[in-house]
């Protein structure tokens, strides 16, 4: 489902060149939970953008369900990460001052489905993740972080994406906290959802099925782990 | 995304930020506001003078006796002006000149009036029976002079109700009274309608007597101080205007036609150069309001760059779940309009507001013109379009991986 064929990736930094990818080639098959793990500077984070059609590589291939998305322009990447990609971020990136409900809407405002729907579909989303339902309608900045980053993953499953890409989701929360958002994508991978996880945590990645671990641009280690 | 659900993010995002918004708008709103205000009351003035120089008469020419001019001309010493005019002159006009109305030959001069021990100085008025039609005077009690008071140089008088007042009391019966002008008496035989104004010329004193008395017994010759002249309608005003000074130039025997002893006024050129007057105030007001709309429209492109700044993880997050630059940029550009838009509505009503208490409290009779509310309209939403765009446009050329980690 994903298949990444020898990308690079240079940054231009005005005097030199920064090689942060530097020939990286592996295949993820729906319904995979992956790992990706390194070290900060490791190059994790410019893989991760590329992988979630935030930006295009260098060079080589990046093929998501098929389909070539190493070259395609602003306005295609977008229509990509609208359909294909569900993302949770490190900070929850909620919208503040506005409620749960909403938040997690937000995605399917830009596929112009109708408003009753995208409740609809919200509201599946925020019972997947596990969030309470009695605070479907409470504001974002009234949560605590671990039912922020239920809200944030709700948001990342209601456009039903191929691909669910969490950029070290617990690294704001408590371990307890973080535990319990890991048992989530634990349970939502056992339900069928294709995964990938960035961190540098070991504990944390030890939560998935696979583990890639990357260092200085390269990939250092590919490890299927046994639960 | 459609209309609607735009509206909607726009709406929970100015409302989210209540305060701010309002205090943006609120730049938009007083610009607006005395846009509108300041151009309704220029139109109230100019329709008020207007009002004031028709309320003399419509289509109205007057003429008047010019400059004494030439070698061995008489200085007037008995009616201050030039004694060019006489009565022959407005009998030739009124039967040689076509598409006139009426036509009303005058002489005036101010005179000693007294009634029993009571006494004041006015204008009298010797005038025709045609003077109330061509200058718009009307009478309440008894009737105006007659062509049988003016066969017969008749001794009869007509007084404004101010003369009235001044020489017999407030709302005194002066029907049948008599007065003495220059020490000659006159009998009342009717009082005309208050007009208003005041002053030195203040219409409501003028006493009227006929013309063919104030000849006889008052000036002791023919001349006419004004001759008032009604074209039959504003079409031909400027034909007769011509005719008249055709005519005149060739009575007086002139033949420079640019030194007349007399000079003849349209009415219309007094309410076009009175126009032009107020006009100018009203562009003069209208533009000082105008800078304030410029430096509301600035206040807007600031807080909406503030807002793009503030927003810049949420523009990436947008981004990261699939909205595209026209996305972003039609939501910002569009919270800018609706910014000014509603200030445009709040700035007409606030302007309206103004223009009656002006009205109230100044007496000038505001009108809001429907184009002056368009034109609020039209120019808020394009403020909110131009101050909008650059901010608009740099919240779409964002980049999410940057935007995202934006602190």
């Amino acid at each position: 489902m994903i298949e990444i064929k020898n990308i690079t990736k240079t940054y231009n930094t005005g005097e030199m060149d920064f090689q942060a990818l530097k020939g990286v080639s592996f295949t993820i098959k729906e319904g995979e939970f992956v790992a990706i793990m390194g070290p900060s500077g490791s190059g994790k984070s410019t893989l991760m953008n590329i992988v979630g059609a935030l930006d295009t590589p260098s060079s080589g291939q990046y093929l998501l369900d098929g389909k070539d998305v190493s070259s395609l322009s602003e306005s295609e990447l977008a229509k990509i990460r609208k359909e294909k990609i569900g993302f949770v971020f490190q900070s929850f990136n909620l919208l503040k001052r506005t409620t749960v409900i909403r938040n997690v809407a937000l995605p399917l405002l830009y596929t112009g489905m109708p408003k009753d729907q995208r409740l609809v579909r919200a509201k599946e989303a925020l019972a997947s993740s596990g969030f309470e339902e009695d605070h479907y309608y409470h504001l974002s900045n009234q949560l605590s972080g671990g039912q922020m980053q239920r809200v944030a993953i709700a948001r990342a499953l209601v456009n039903n994406p191929s691909l669910i890409l969490a950029d070290e989701p617990t690294g704001n929360l408590d371990t307890k906290t973080g535990e319990k958002v890991l048992e989530t994508f634990t349970r939502l991978n056992d339900k069928g959802h294709t995964i990938v996880l960035i961190t540098h945590e070991y504990d944390v990645a030890m939560h998935a099925n696979r583990i890639i671990t990357i260092r200085d641009g390269l990939i250092e280690k590919d490890e299927n782990i046994k639960h | 995304m459609n209309w609607i659900d735009l509206f909607e993010e726009i709406y929970w995002s100015l409302s989210a930020n209540k305060v701010r918004s309002f205090l943006t708008i609120l730049g938009i709103v007083i610009g607006i506001g005395s846009v509108i205000a300041m151009v309704a009351i220029g139109q109230g003035a100019k329709d008020n003078i207007q009002a004031s120089i028709q309320s003399v008469g419509s289509n109205l020419i007057i003429i008047t006796p010019g400059a004494q001019r030439g070698v061995g001309s008489q200085i007037s010493s008995g009616r201050g002006s030039a004694q060019t005019l006489t009565q022959a002159d407005a009998d030739a006009i009124k039967s040689s000149v076509a598409f006139i109305q009426s036509i009303a030959p005058e002489l005036s001069r101010r005179y000693q009036v007294t009634s029993r021990g009571k006494n004041t100085n006015t204008q009298i008025i010797g005038t025709v029976p045609e003077y109330p039609d061509v200058r718009k005077v009307e009478v309440t009690d008894g009737s105006f002079i007659t062509s049988k008071h003016l066969s017969s140089n008749d001794k009869v008088a007509v007084i404004g109700p101010q003369a009235r007042d001044d020489l017999f009391g407030i709302d005194a019966m002066a029907v049948g009274q008599s007065i003495r002008i220059n020490n000659i008496e006159f009998k009342i035989i009717g009082v005309t309608k208050a007009k208003g104004g005041s002053g030195f010329s203040n219409p409501d004193s003028n006493i009227f007597i006929p013309i063919t008395t104030a000849q006889r017994y008052l000036a002791g010759d023919t001349y006419v101080s004004t001759i008032s002249v009604e074209a039959q309608d504003q079409e031909s005003m400027a034909a007769v205007q011509q005719d008249i000074t055709n005519l005149l130039l060739q009575r007086h025997k002139i033949s420079n036609p640019q030194a007349p002893d007399f000079s003849v006024l349209n009415q219309a050129d007094i309410v076009a150069s009175a126009s032009s007057i107020t006009n100018t105030f009203t562009i003069l007001l209208a533009s000082i309001a105008g800078i304030s709309l410029l430096v509301g429209g600035i206040g807007i492109m600031n807080m909406m760059l503030t807002t793009v700044t503030e927003r810049t993880r949420e523009i990436g997050l947008r981004k990261a779940i699939g909205a595209d630059r026209k996305d972003i940029s039609s939501q910002f550009l569009l919270e800018a309009i609706t910014l000014t838009f509603s200030g445009g509505v709040f700035g007409i009503i606030l302007g309206w507001i103004l223009s009656l208490v002006v009205a109230k409290f100044a007496g000038i009779n505001t009108q809001i013109s429907l184009s002056s509310v368009l034109l609020a309209f039209g120019v808020s939403a394009l403020i909110g379009v131009i101050f909008g765009y650059y901010p608009a446009s740099r919240a779409a050329k964002l980049n999410p991986i940057d935007a995202l980690r934006y602190e």
